[in-house]
């Protein structure tokens, strides 16, 4: 314990040298604007400025590209609730409140909302990364494919109320995504599938991002439209003000949600740990357990904070949870934590088991770092909202346009193809047509997400087994997962005899 | 104000061309890249291809070796398929360039619809061959050699699990050999990935791999995994107590080339460009030191030299699928 504080005091020494601060503080203010972008993400941002950092010393460069992807993660959440468009798949869960929240005049609430809660996110998982580090990495190590199919199914456990009350649409929802997931690469048999005879552009399969911004962007583009036509040409863009006394009684409606925050924080924290998970799945996760927990789940969906609250804080823990394999194990645990491993590759820190006994100068320089970003991004994220709220004021006609550009852009980003384009404006029209007809659309895009981690998982387990299917409950981390998983699957079967019973008793008394 | 900056402009062209006419007549005649060069990789981003290439644009921005940038772009559909048609496309283009592995042999044998020929594609530079060992986890302390090894395996049958890095892939063909030369039925599972491999295997999920050695170094250095033996025509330096498969009397070796190939139908010019380039690349201090490390091997190749290995390598490759069952002879 103390030795890891005499550790942690070091790092804090090199962290705050005036150049490494000054990359920190810069790295946050970069990765916002490219979190805030959407489809750029902290993964493009860090692999466009990676050459960037040889004009800096090896510590100070990967603190600067951690900043990147820490800024990255507060900035996601300005598009998803401004444009209502996600900025990458972390951010997906945002979009589900913090719309509404803008919609209905509130953008500032949700936009402190997802500031503060990025916050306690991640402070939380840096303190957690800080003392809770080697024996975590173990557990880590433990993960195979019956486990991270467990956590898969416990993913999509938590997310069966999310579609509201029509279970065959919402079935039909998610077969939609897992099958647009499938297209591409068969990573078991290494055969091409579903490419519709050759056309290379499906070869890569559909990138989440094409189908988020195709029915996030484009359809709720053309949904703004038509309301905006129907409301005789006055801004659909809802106008929010800002004044000290509105964000006071902001600040103080989040101290309420503190419960959400922090079960956010461990969640994301816990499953960012776990190789190949990365951020995405742990930010689903904690929008559908504070959904299942709220006293209130009715009002999720509509603009409830805790909507934001949970994944904004289980984004940002995530983000420091996927780092550890990353240091400990050489594993990345998302793509942008893949691309600072090969940055540290170039600078010839090699990580692994010994990274932390071989090279503690600049391992707890980094957590250090991760400290001084988190508390510069949320100054910085605070200070811009006002200039956030400032563009939301524009008029329609002008915003329009501007979000169709960032729209094709973020589809192109990530491929860099045009088939993508076509298909994003594709989803775009079938989504807003689906949305006329009142199909939800998020668990499409929660499949498109967490299909391509579950099906490998599923069947190298079963490969593994011969087909076994008690592969998943004779593990000691995959036994536990897979029940929890089953019980919540099952829980809305369960809720109307459970609510039978209670009624008796309450009848009885 | 525009009128006089075309002036200068114009003097400027001028200038130019007069000094490319008189002053420097070789040079004048070679090739420089007038746009941002385009290096596909065959990988997503944060694999194993996609590191080296971005490892190699660092060491070209750092020394300033192209006048212009090079950027990375990523094609990972279908095993290089997307890759090897989109430089397919870029037919006679000068800034188009790729980094390849052993699919740029595979994937074309086994999707012949791609209409990929290799020969077609303009040879850069091998920049280096990694290698393949067979490792299992350290916490088999009955396992030290190749017999030991063989005897564990054969006694789980089907149960002993190989993972390694998608089917028909290079660990695939490794596997492959192993079962038919021990006589052996080892399950192979695949996964994405060289470093998930390795992981699966330090997490005791996997019995044994074929890793690169660079994909294990992490593992073995913390005494968590072992190397057994290596498919190497010689013993490598960072393992010395790991005998060569020739050693213990099954000649088979394997490497894997890391190649940067050239768009087909690219100006002898441009080639020579790249070559030149590659070859600067190749022997920085960066390059060599990250071979070392990663305990690569290999000379550079170019030219004709480079050509003539890739059309021996298809060759062996092709009867190795064919043996294997994933083509028709």
């Amino acid at each position: 314990m103390v030795e890891i504080i005499t550790l942690l005091w070091n790092g804090f020494a090199i962290a705050f040298e005036p150049v490494n601060l000054m990359l920190i503080i810069g790295g946050c203010t970069v990765g916002l604007f490219i979190g805030a972008m959407p489809g750029l993400g902290s993964v493009n941002g860090v692999a466009i400025l990676l050459p960037l950092t040889f004009l800096v010393p090896p510590t100070g460069a990967i603190m600067f590209l951690a900043a990147i992807y820490y800024g990255a993660m507060y900035g996601g959440a300005i598009s998803s609730i401004m444009l209502g468009i996600p900025g990458a798949s972390t951010a997906v869960a945002t979009t589900f409140d913090g719309r509404p929240l803008a919609k209905l005049g509130m953008a500032d609430k949700a936009l402190t909302a997802a500031a503060v809660a990025s916050f306690v996110g991640g402070s939380i998982s840096v303190l957690l990364f800080t003392f809770l580090a080697p024996p975590l990495a173990h557990v880590a190590l433990r993960f195979g494919a019956p486990e991270e199919f467990s956590l898969m199914m416990l993913a999509f456990a938590t997310f069966i109320g999310l579609g509201g009350d029509d279970i065959p649409k919402t079935i039909f929802s998610i077969c939609i995504g897992l099958v647009l997931a499938a297209v591409g690469l068969d990573i078991i048999s290494g055969e091409p599938r579903l490419v519709f005879g050759n056309i290379t552009g499906f070869l890569h399969g559909i990138n989440f991002l094409v189908l988020a911004i195709g029915i996030y962007g484009i359809g709720e583009m053309l949904w703004t439209v038509e309301e905006h036509y129907k409301a005789g040409g006055k801004s659909m863009m809802s106008d929010a003000v800002i004044t000290v006394q509105r964000t006071m009684a902001n600040l103080k409606e989040l101290l309420g949600t503190w419960k959400t925050a922090l079960m956010g924080s461990f969640l994301g924290y816990f499953v960012g740990i776990l190789p190949a998970a990365g951020a995405t799945p742990g930010s689903l996760m904690a929008y559908g357990i504070a959904k299942q927990i709220s006293h209130e789940p009715e009002k999720f969906g509509k603009g409830a904070v805790e909507g934001v609250v949970a994944p904004e804080s289980a984004n940002n823990a995530a983000s420091t949870g996927s780092m550890l394999p990353m240091l400990t194990l050489g594993i990345p645990g998302s793509p942008t934590t893949a691309i600072l491993l090969g940055g540290m590759v170039i600078w010839g820190l090699e990580p692994g088991p010994r990274l932390f006994t071989d090279h503690a100068d600049f391992v707890w320089g980094l957590i250090a770092s991760l400290y001084a970003a988190n508390f510069f991004a949320v100054i910085i994220n605070i200070a811009f909202i006002p200039a956030f709220i400032w563009v939301l004021k524009l008029p329609f006609t002008l915003l329009a346009p501007i979000i169709f550009v960032l729209c094709l852009i973020g589809g192109y980003a990530p491929t860099q193809d045009m088939h993508d384009v076509w298909l994003m404006i594709i989803f775009g029209i079938v989504g807003y047509l689906m949305r006329k007809l009142d199909y939800p659309l998020a668990p499409a895009v929660l499949a498109i997400v967490l299909g391509p981690l579950a099906e490998p998982a599923l069947r190298q387990s079963l490969l593994i087994s011969s087909g076994e299917f008690s592969i998943f409950f004779t593990r000691v981390y995959s036994a536990p997962i897979m029940i929890c998983a089953l019980i919540l699957l099952f829980l809305p079967l369960l809720k109307p005899v459970i609510r039978l019973v209670g009624g008796r008793k309450t009848a009885r008394r | 104000m525009i009128h006089s900056r075309r002036k200068l402009l114009g003097l400027g062209l001028a200038l130019g061309v007069g000094l490319a006419a008189f002053g420097l007549p070789k040079t004048a005649m070679a090739f420089e890249p007038q746009k941002p060069i385009e290096f596909v990789v065959m990988a997503g981003k944060g694999g194993g291809a996609d590191k080296a290439v971005r490892f190699m644009q660092s060491i070209i921005a750092k020394h300033k070796l192209a006048p212009v940038p090079v950027t990375p772009i990523n094609k990972p559909g279908g095993s290089g398929a997307e890759a090897l048609v989109y430089l397919k496309q870029k037919k006679g283009d000068n800034h188009t360039i790729m980094f390849t592995l052993n699919s740029f042999y595979t994937t074309p044998l086994r999707q012949p619809a791609l209409g990929v020929n290799i020969e077609n594609f303009t040879p850069v530079a091998r920049m280096a061959e990694d290698t393949f060992c067979l490792w299992v986890n350290s916490d088999r302390k009955d396992i030290n050699s190749v017999d030991d090894f063989v005897k564990a395996a054969k006694a789980k049958g089907k149960d002993w699990i190989m993972a390694g890095t998608g089917k028909a892939s290079e660990d695939n063909l490794l596997t492959d050999f192993l079962n038919s030369a021990y006589g052996l039925q080892m399950k192979y599972v695949p996964y994405k990935g060289g470093g998930k491999v390795a992981k699966e295997l330090a997490g005791n999920n996997a019995n044994s791999t074929v890793n690169n050695p660079s994909e294990q170094l992490g593992f073995f250095e913390a005494g968590t995994t072992k190397p057994l033996a290596c498919f190497t025509p010689e013993r490598i330096g960072l393992f010395k107590d790991a005998p060569t498969f020739k050693e213990i009397g099954k000649d088979f070796v394997y490497f894997m080339q890391r190649t940067v190939v050239g768009a087909p139908g690219m100006s002898k010019d441009a080639a020579s460009y790249y070559q030149g380039l590659f070859t600067k690349v190749f022997n920085s201090e960066e390059w060599q030191g990250y071979m070392k490390k990663k305990a690569l091997q290999g000379d550079m190749l170019s030219g004709s030299a480079l050509m003539d290995y890739w059309k021996r390598e298809r060759d062996i490759h092709k009867q190795m699928l064919i043996k294997m069952g994933a083509i028709k002879g």
